[in-house]
């Protein structure tokens, strides 16, 4: 212990003694146990984003889409068949067991006024459940409720962005906007989502009851989707079956047709975006990792200069007796006092990285504990293989010829 | 008390490609405890080549060695460092000091090797006594380009000193020093060699083997005369002499 001690301290002179070269050569090891920190917080960070966006979604959630229509080659898109009604939604509220919330839905692009301020944002068409559906709160007054859906009342809930945009900083609530000329109020604003996986920016939006959307502003009476909640996990198997038997009894579609409609469960949406997240969480890190060994490779190369530089030294010390493990000890601390040392400085890098990137740039960054003891291990592993081979050569040195070495 | 050293009929060859030299050939020489051995001879005698046999830093191709009662002509690289630890402690011409490294620092490494360990604050004591011993106890914590040559020597000479051993080996050790300075490193060994301790030293010098006690010369890796030295200069007394010599060449006008 206290010849590893003394080891330790005759490394450490050693690396005193040319400090720029020091560094420099545990530069190496700094980037690229930093890049591996600071990769694989990105990584990670956008995988816990992607999943807390997927959970804001709501708490398992199905998405029944009309299906397309291909006319003549040309796909005019998801959810615009019309296969889907009004009364499909009612049918699943009654008929499904299990189902918490269900909100048919429209969703059209439109232009909305309030006083000489314009906005172009998208219309959503809703059921008072929608709210509790998708776990989206009501930040500054009140959501519509069951008798506007009925009444097809004028009213609106509105996103943050929306509010933003038309009214700026004074309030909105009770306000009048007007989408495509009809007057509605505004009862409540919604908290703010921030942006979904695809990008879009969930706030810019104006939920208005369905009923509303579908006969006084837009006249249409097909639904672009339903939404519906499972009471529970398991629920959403035995819902998302029952969902697709009982469409497609309704809408009439014999035994080996395909459905008219297409049904989504979060877990799926989920289980593409973290896959996506994870193969890009590998490569980053993968990308970091090859930095480290050639990190790993300078410090090979300096201590190989140093062993021949210091041949006359090792020659000394073999004749006052050190062994040829001493030798290579030294030799071998040397080298991993460089890449951990290295490894240390790249640990308190990459977080600091992390947290520029997460600041700056506004990407959400999470460092996992284990990756930070697998980078600060990785790096020791490093020293100890590049450093053995040069150690091991300084070990077997002849002293005489080391100590004739000039 | 039996020999430091007994070599008998000891060859060294060195083969290098196709050719072979034969550095020493069936050499046989015992040197006594208390011993103050000069060994000369020009370069290409072999004298070389037999005090690194007797360093233990090479090993003979035949032959038997004992160092102070242990066979050590059959050892492995580990334990023959163990013994040039424990037992030998050398004196180079270039003086061999780590550079950037105190002169304490110096003295300790040998003891940073020994077995069983020795704590870092008894080392430190250790290393000032050898240092003290020599006359250098001012100049622990000077760095080797701080000092004078014959300081950097005394140095190197203490770091000899500093694990007791039974051999202090010197090849050249006044090979990079003017005169006076020598003569006082001379000084050093003749006191060393008073208090009991066994010297055998490498020199090309004539004058220089006259302060030691014997005299061994070689030729063609053979000893050709061995015997004690007739009129021996002690250290004192030349520096005595130097001194005079200085003062009347000042007094000159």
């Amino acid at each position: 212990m206290m010849r590893l001690l003394a080891t330790l301290r005759i490394a450490l002179r050693a690396l005193r003694r040319n400090v720029l070269r020091t560094i420099l050569t545990a530069l190496g090891v700094i980037i690229g146990v930093g890049a591996v920190i600071a990769m694989v917080s990105i990584g990670t960070g956008a995988k816990a984003q992607v999943e807390a966006q997927i959970a804001a979604l709501g708490q398992n959630v199905i998405l029944v889409m009309a299906g397309g229509v291909s006319r003549g080659g040309v796909f005019s898109g998801m959810g615009s068949a019309g296969t889907l009604k009004v009364e499909d939604a009612e049918a699943i509220r009654n008929e499904v067991e299990g189902v918490a919330c269900v909100s048919p839905e429209v969703r059209v692009p439109a232009q909305v006024t309030a006083g000489n301020v314009n906005w172009n944002t998208s219309i959503y068409g809703e059921s008072e459940e929608y709210f509790d559906l998708r776990r989206w709160p009501i930040e500054e007054g009140g959501a519509f409720g069951a008798a506007d859906v009925r009444s097809a009342s004028r009213i609106a809930v509105l996103g943050k962005t929306v509010v933003k945009e038309l009214f700026g900083e004074t309030s909105a609530v009770g306000q009048t906007i007007r989408i495509r000329g009809v007057p509605f109020v505004v009862s409540g604003v919604l908290s703010s989502k921030g942006s979904n996986f695809f990008g879009q920016d969930q706030d810019d939006a104006v939920i208005v009851p369905h009923t509303t959307a579908m006969r006084r502003l837009f006249g249409i009476t097909a639904l672009r989707s339903i939404q519906i909640s499972a009471a529970s996990d398991k629920l959403v198997e035995p819902i998302l079956e029952q969902v697709t038997a009982l469409l497609r009894q309704r809408h009439r579609i014999p035994e080996g047709r395909d459905d008219d409609f297409h049904v989504h469960t979060q877990q799926e949406l989920a289980e593409m975006a973290t896959s996506t997240a994870k193969i890009m969480t590998t490569l980053l890190g993968s990308i970091a990792g090859v930095s480290l060994l050639v990190g790993g490779i300078g410090i090979m190369n300096i201590m190989l200069v140093s062993v021949t530089e210091r041949t006359r030294e090792i020659g000394i010390r073999l004749a006052v007796g050190a062994k040829r493990r001493d030798i290579l000890m030294q030799f071998l601390i040397e080298a991993v006092t460089l890449s951990v040392g290295g490894g240390i400085i790249g640990v308190v890098a990459g977080l600091a990285a992390s947290e520029v990137i997460s600041r700056q740039m506004n990407w959400p960054t999470q460092t996992p504990p284990e990756s930070v003891a697998l980078a600060f291990l990785f790096s020791a592993a490093v020293g100890i293989f590049f450093g053995f081979y040069p150690a091991r050569r300084a070990s077997r040195l002849d002293p005489i010829e080391a100590l004739r070495y000039e | 008390m039996g020999p430091v050293i007994a070599l008998q009929k000891v060859n060294r060859i060195y083969q290098t490609g196709a050719t072979s030299v034969h550095a020493v050939r069936d050499l046989s020489l015992e040197v006594m405890p208390g011993e103050f051995v000069a060994i000369m001879g020009a370069s290409g005698s072999g004298k070389s080549t037999l005090m690194n046999v007797i360093g233990c830093l090479d090993r003979p191709t035949s032959g038997a060695y004992l160092l102070d009662g242990v066979a050590v002509s059959g050892l492995g690289p580990d334990a023959l460092a163990e013994i040039r630890n424990s037992k030998l402690g050398f004196v180079f011409q270039g003086f061999n000091l780590l550079a950037r490294t105190t002169a304490l620092e110096n003295v300790e490494l040998p003891l940073l090797y020994a077995h069983p360990p020795v704590s870092p604050s008894e080392g430190r004591r250790r290393a000032m006594d050898a240092l003290r011993e020599v006359g250098l106890a001012d100049r622990a914590s000077h760095l080797p380009n701080e000092m004078s040559g014959g300081q950097q020597q005394r140095a190197a000479i203490a770091r000899a000193l500093v694990r007791r051993p039974a051999l202090l080996l010197a090849d050249e050790p006044t090979g990079n020093l003017d005169t006076r300075t020598s003569v006082e490193v001379m000084g050093v060994f003749q006191r060393l060699n008073d208090g009991g301790m066994t010297i055998v030293m490498v020199t090309h010098e004539l004058d220089i083997a006259r302060y030691c006690r014997r005299n061994v010369v070689m030729r063609d890796g053979r000893i050709v005369s061995d015997k004690a030295v007739g009129e021996r200069l002690f250290a004192g007394d030349q520096m005595r002499q130097l001194d005079a010599e200085q003062q009347a060449v000042q007094l000159l006008p």
